[in-house]
């Protein structure tokens, strides 16, 4: 920051002025107001005002059945729904003590990664954005048109995707899915590369972002952060390693770290994980393609109570019609107790706490909404700092409004 | 990992005796209520002792049961200790008419919010908190809507009362 000059009281240039961003600014990328109060462009004050588009999600899912409430999640972090939709059926499958095959366990990992992929992806082009350089973020949107096919291939739908049920996937993956995988397997890392070349080393956008928003990693614990912000602090906190879920034991990949905690290291911890991510859906798939025969067909674990039956089923067999019949109206009581489990979202740790009374519907359910926690930090990132700064520090957080407000 | 639950819960009896109770773990997470008075020292000595080092506060929210005369909320933290990789729950119970607990915000910055949406949504007036505003709710708003006493679909149907839900 460089020097600034003092001026004497009560001089005409000393007044500050209050300046509204937000909630419909359209360089915010969401509703997100903040007030601020300016010495020129610097920024001396912000105050920050969320909930403009709060739904009330935790009221609702006290009304509806486990299967019920995985739209509702779509609706959190709107740029990766599938990890939201795998954390939601995760939280479910811990709380019934169900026990998922491998194979389903691999097909997850693809899907979380590829919605990370798709999430940071996102990210990092509007930082690009931001500062002025609007050519990476056409070059990567294209890619993430190719993960919503795959998406699209496997439940029929693209940005609230609704994907997979507890037990398992709705279906199993046509080859079709695996086509549109592996094209995006071939195409993306060339792609990657060069928005790589066209900003780590490009001096504009590292004068930009080096020393803009930064963060030491003891703020950013006590301040809540997780995921990507808190890494690029130096904190080397990742869910998929501390608790793994969904066989990510089985992977080998790293977790880069920054130091400094500004936008430059959180772009460049972002743009690693896609690394790391690509190479974990590369596994990931070998691993599929390993099972033979019967087990190659496996794409749901037994769940009967939970998992839909199938339809020639319903309509010859007894059985199926009943289970049908229950999941359809909400009637299966689940057992009582609570659990708590965390996925490592796109931008946090995404944490679900779940009570059950022994009903049909949770109790009181909890959403952890990493944005949400780490929002509060914001007006102490941006203080003393430009106006455009600001700017760049909130889409370098990885802000979406959709996750803050629930 | 050398951090158990039996550790835990050991050196919190020798530090505060049978002042704590309900010692539980459901699905593995060391679960424990404490007085509501007592809330602040439980989660600084928490966060001060070396050997348990609960130092992240990953969750904190608010639990409405209304059958429980006297103790109608619950306030619930989850801590976890990024060293040892240990989480635990801790309950706070209080009174609905005198919903007083005192607030962590001196202890984690990332309380603040947190409170304020309980708060917002419950009405737990968390005592030293700086700024105790509604959050997600829009300011005029003049009850705490996610208390059971709101249900939720409109009263006037008679096909979605309690007993759909497994609970007459």
């Amino acid at each position: 920051m460089n020097e600034h000059i003092i001026l004497p009281e009560g001089s005409i240039e000393k007044q500050t002025t209050t300046l509204n961003l937000g909630p419909t600014h359209p360089a915010t990328h969401g509703v997100f107001q903040n007030i601020l109060e300016l010495d020129g462009e610097r920024i001396l004050k912000a105050t920050s005002t969320v909930g403009y588009i709060h739904r009330a999600f935790e009221k609702i899912a006290e009304r509806r059945p486990l299967y019920q409430i995985t739209p509702l999640t779509d609706r959190l972090n709107y740029c990766s729904s599938p990890i939201n939709n795998m954390g939601w059926h995760i939280t479910c499958e811990k709380l019934l003590k169900v026990e998922l095959p491998k194979r389903v366990d691999y097909l997850r990992v693809i899907i979380m990664e590829l919605s990370r992929i798709s999430d940071h992806l996102i990210c990092n082009s509007i930082v690009g954005v931001d500062s002025g350089a609007y050519s990476g973020f056409l070059y990567l949107m294209q890619y993430r048109e190719l993960i919503y096919e795959i998406y699209e291939e496997i439940c029929g739908s693209r940005l609230t995707t609704n994907i997979g049920r507890i037990g398992g996937f709705e279906r199993n993956f046509t080859n079709a899915a695996f086509e549109k995988l592996e094209k995006f397997l071939k195409e993306y890392p060339k792609q990657l590369k060069e928005f790589e070349n066209l900003f780590t080393r490009n001096r504009i956008f590292m004068d930009r972002t080096i020393g803009c928003g930064p963060i030491s990693g003891d703020r950013a614990l006590n301040y809540g952060f997780t995921g990507p912000n808190l890494r690029a602090a130096g904190v080397d906190y990742d869910v998929r390693v501390h608790t793994p879920y969904s066989s990510y034991q089985d992977f080998d990949f790293i977790i880069p770290v920054g130091k400094t905690g500004d936008c430059y290291d959180r772009f460049l911890v972002r743009n690693e994980e896609m690394w790391q991510s690509l190479s974990i859906i590369e596994q990931a798939y070998q691993k599929v393609q390993e099972f033979k025969g019967a087990e190659a067909e496996v794409f749901h674990a037994d769940v009967p109570a939970y998992y839909l039956p199938e339809k020639k089923d319903v309509y010859t067999k007894m059985e199926a019609l009943i289970y049908h019949f229950k999941i359809i109206m909400g009637e299966t009581e689940m057992p009582a107790g609570e659990v708590y489990s965390s996925v490592e979202g796109a931008n946090g740790e995404l944490g679900f706490y779940l009570i059950s009374d022994g009903g049909r519907t949770p109790y009181r359910l909890h959403f952890r909404r990493p944005c949400f926690i780490y929002y509060q930090a914001f007006p102490e990132l941006i203080k003393g700092g430009m106006l455009s700064d600001a700017i760049i520090t909130m889409s370098s957080l990885n802000l979406i409004a959709g996750e803050l407000d629930a | 990992m050398s951090l158990t639950n039996e550790t835990i819960k050991q050196r919190l009896t020798e530090k505060f005796g049978d002042q704590l109770s309900d010692w539980q773990e459901p699905y593995g997470m060391l679960t424990f209520t404490s007085p509501k008075d007592l809330n602040l020292k439980v989660l600084q000595f928490l966060y001060d002792d070396p050997e348990l080092r609960f130092q992240f506060l990953t969750d904190l929210q608010a639990v409405h049961y209304p059958d429980r005369k006297g103790e109608e909320l619950a306030v619930v933290y989850h801590l976890h200790n990024l060293a040892d990789n240990v989480r635990i729950r801790f309950k706070v119970f209080t009174d609905i008419s005198k919903p007083d607990v005192y607030s962590a915000t001196a202890l984690y910055q990332s309380a603040n919010f947190m409170e304020r949406e309980t708060f917002d949504f419950y009405g737990v007036n968390f005592v030293g908190h700086p700024n105790l505003i509604r959050i997600l709710n829009v300011d005029e708003m003049d009850y705490h809507p996610l208390r059971k006493e709101f249900p939720l679909e409109d009263q006037t149907r008679i096909d979605k009362d309690d007993e759909m839900f497994g609970r007459g």
